[in-house]
């Protein structure tokens, strides 16, 4: 005989139900998510293209390194911000909308500014792996974090490691020419380096000129001959690549031989343009720059996986792009290890707990500041030395002595 | 300011001038007899660039040998342009012709761009980064020889136009239309074979031009705005006038970085064609229009 179910015995059941669904954990009554949704933000087109490319490698290679080093999946949603800051604000609402734990990203200050404030307001962690414009973790956001130095970081490494360079050269430099190009990064640069270089009583040179120069310029003659006339033992540069191959010809052109060309933090010369444009003629070319640890254990590994993905390429070209743009999918991962869950804040909670001290980059372990920005990210001395760029200091991260004075070095 | 700095960034601005003297000189060769504007000239110029690029990565062969074949196609180029396109506007309001050339110029460019993309393309030739020293005094090698090229050429278009029977048949359309139709030349054959030679100039131009700077597609608006304040400074139809506007816009640019600020170069051949368009608004060497 069916026994059947009255009305209050159904309300009782109802009730009991619903307390069940109120006071059960989260991860009870939804499932836990089995695998992190990291929404991939770079410029995969337009002007910045190129590096934007170079950094997807880096994405592209995470999610088989990582499994295997934590057992974590991830799916990467990948989004182009084609260069625009406007591109990458949309790109990123989108991505939160179509599921995104996390973002990751975008390589450009500016991009980095608008994502930003749409993670925030969204409340979605946002992990930057390359933006040096030190206002970013200085909102206040409780969602952004940044695995990257500042530009004032940049500017400080870059310039004690030119003293480190000339101690272990044995060469003291009196004077040098700074260039620079005219656009944000470069004035942004030039700033830094008036700011900082005077309390650099330690550093033996003092800057003859300073010149600036238009990054579309198809011709230097005039810049150079400004530089060369000055008569400084080393040229300070800081540029991207075009200029940069531009003025190396220039130099040879107008027989102006300096002790060096060194960088305190731009990207251009250890790029594999500069190298296969240039030939001989980019040897000895010094840019002091955020890089991997050529001798760390993850290094190899992320080469390994590298060459898988990209066999006629080679990761030493990446460095800083793929280097990075890894660390920032790892940070992710690692939190989400921890978090057990895709919860927002508590994913943040978990990012802001980070302490990752296997990595690649050089310098101390990955560990977010109250404001969400890792300090002690380290610079090396990245020389070109036979065709390739080598990391020269610090001492213990390197694989080859500075080169300095270049021996292309005539006294005027 | 050391004088050898001074003289060593007036000779290079003088020897660029001379190679943009003769890319203006194809512009003012056009509109002197066609009296069409060419504003698709920048992008005609880049595409000699980007030939004389395909021959060196193809052949090797230097750009000064690649001079002949690219002048070549480009005068079957211009001439066939000129018969096919531009000559039913010849008569029309100025606005079409602008229009049509405008066109014409952006499909150029964003073809150049599918063809070869955005990234800079450039030669490298051995002497590409060689100089000639006189004392303090510097001789960028591959500037001298475009320069050198630049003068042989524009002097063979003047010798052209005044010795031989077709230079002088085409000045005459030029200076007298009907008086030319009367007299039974063939005036829309010796126009197309002005735009021809005009467009030929312009390859010579870009050949040379490819031992100076990259190439990139974006290159062709930046030099055909560059070619009309040469020819307005110069003189619109005046052949002497267009290499005297080359020079001077090429020594201007060099003297200001030198003495004002690098990264305003090209501010100061602007401010050296308001002077003229206020003062002598038809040209240095331009005729006054009564």
């Amino acid at each position: 005989m069916t026994q059947r179910i009255n009305r209050r015995q159904f309300n009782q059941a109802a009730a009991g139900l619903a307390a069940a669904a109120a006071f059960a954990p989260f991860g009870i009554v939804r499932a836990q998510a089995a695998k992190l949704k990291v929404g991939v933000l770079l410029p995969r087109s337009g002007v910045q293209g190129f590096i934007g490319q170079s950094c997807q490698k880096g994405a592209d290679l995470a999610p088989g390194v990582i499994k295997e080093m934590l057992g974590v999946d991830i799916e990467l949603m990948n989004a182009d911000t084609e260069s625009n800051v406007d591109t990458a604000r949309t790109r990123a609402e989108r991505l939160i909308q179509e599921g995104a734990h996390v973002l990751v990203g975008p390589f450009d200050s500016g991009a980095a500014v608008a994502i930003a404030q749409v993670a925030e307001q969204r409340g979605v962690p946002f992990v930057i792996n390359i933006a040096a414009a030190p206002p970013i973790t200085k909102q206040g956001y409780k969602f952004v974090f940044r695995n990257f130095q500042t530009a004032i970081d940049i500017v400080r490494n870059g310039l004690d490691l030119i003293g480190d360079l000339f101690r272990a050269s044995n060469v003291a430099p009196r004077t040098a020419v700074f260039m620079h190009v005219n656009d944000t990064f470069g004035q942004a640069m030039a700033k830094g380096i008036g700011a900082i270089l005077p309390g650099r009583t330690q550093l033996p040179f003092k800057l003859v000129d300073t010149i600036s120069y238009d990054p579309a310029a198809k011709d230097l003659t005039v810049e150079i001959s400004k530089a060369r006339a000055s008569n400084p033992d080393f040229l300070l540069l800081v540029c991207r690549l075009n200029d940069a191959i531009l003025l190396r010809r220039e130099m040879v052109k107008q027989r102006w031989n300096p002790m060096g060309i060194i960088s305190p933090g731009s990207p251009g010369m250890y790029e594999e343009q500069y190298f296969k444009t240039l030939g001989k003629l980019s040897e000895y070319s010094i840019s002091n720059v955020p890089w991997y640890n050529p001798k760390a254990e993850l290094t190899a590994v992320v080469e390994k996986a590298f060459l898988k993905q990209n066999p006629k390429d080679k990761l030493v070209f990446h460095a800083l792009n793929v280097g990075f743009t890894f660390e920032a999918i790892l940070i992710a991962a690692d939190a989400f290890k921890r978090a057990r869950s895709t919860e927002p804040k508590t994913l943040a909670e978990a990012i802001r707990q980070t302490n990752i001290a296997k990595k690649m980059m050089l310098g101390a372990p990955i560990k977010f500041s109250a404001e969400g920005q890792v300090e002690g990210i380290g610079s090396a001395c990245v020389q070109n030395l036979g065709g390739i760029p080598t990391v020269v200091l610090p001492q213990d991260a390197a694989t080859a002595k500075p080169v300095f004075p270049a021996p292309y070095y005539k006294k005027a | 300011m050391p004088w050898d700095l001074v003289l060593n960034v007036a000779i290079a601005g003088i020897l660029t001038g001379l190679v943009y003297g003769l890319m203006a000189l194809g512009l003012s060769v056009i509109f002197g007899v066609v009296r069409v504007v060419n504003f698709a000239h920048g992008e005609m110029m880049t595409i000699a660039m980007y030939a004389a690029v395909v021959l060196f990565a193809a052949f090797r062969l230097d750009p000064f040998l690649a001079v002949l074949p690219v002048a070549v196609a480009f005068f079957a180029f211009g001439y066939l342009l000129q018969a096919g396109l531009i000559n039913p506007f010849i008569t029309r309001p100025e606005h079409s012709q602008f229009m049509l050339l405008v066109a014409v110029a952006i499909v150029l460019v964003n073809g150049l761009l599918l063809a070869f993309g955005p990234d800079a393309r450039n030669v490298l030739v051995d002497y590409q980064l060689e100089s000639y020293a006189v004392g303090r005094i510097l001789f960028d090698k591959a500037r001298v020889f475009a320069a050198a090229m630049a003068v042989a050429t524009s002097a063979a278009l003047f010798a052209f136009f005044r010795f031989t029977r077709t230079g002088k048949a085409i000045r005459a359309c030029a200076d007298n239309y009907l008086g030319a139709k009367v007299v039974g030349l063939n005036v829309k054959r010796y126009y197309a074979l002005t735009f021809g030679l005009g467009s030929a100039c312009v390859a010579v131009a870009g050949c040379m031009m490819i031992l100076l700077v990259d190439v990139t597609p974006s290159l062709g608006p930046a030099y055909t705005l560059l070619a009309f304040v040469i020819v307005i400074v110069g003189g619109l139809g005046s052949m002497g006038g267009a290499l005297l506007g080359g020079v001077l816009i090429g020594l201007s640019e060099a003297l200001a970085g030198v003495f004002i600020e690098p990264s305003a170069k090209s501010m100061f051949s602007f401010a050296l064609l308001i002077l003229v368009l206020l003062f002598r608004p038809q040209g240095l060497l331009g005729r006054k229009v009564s």
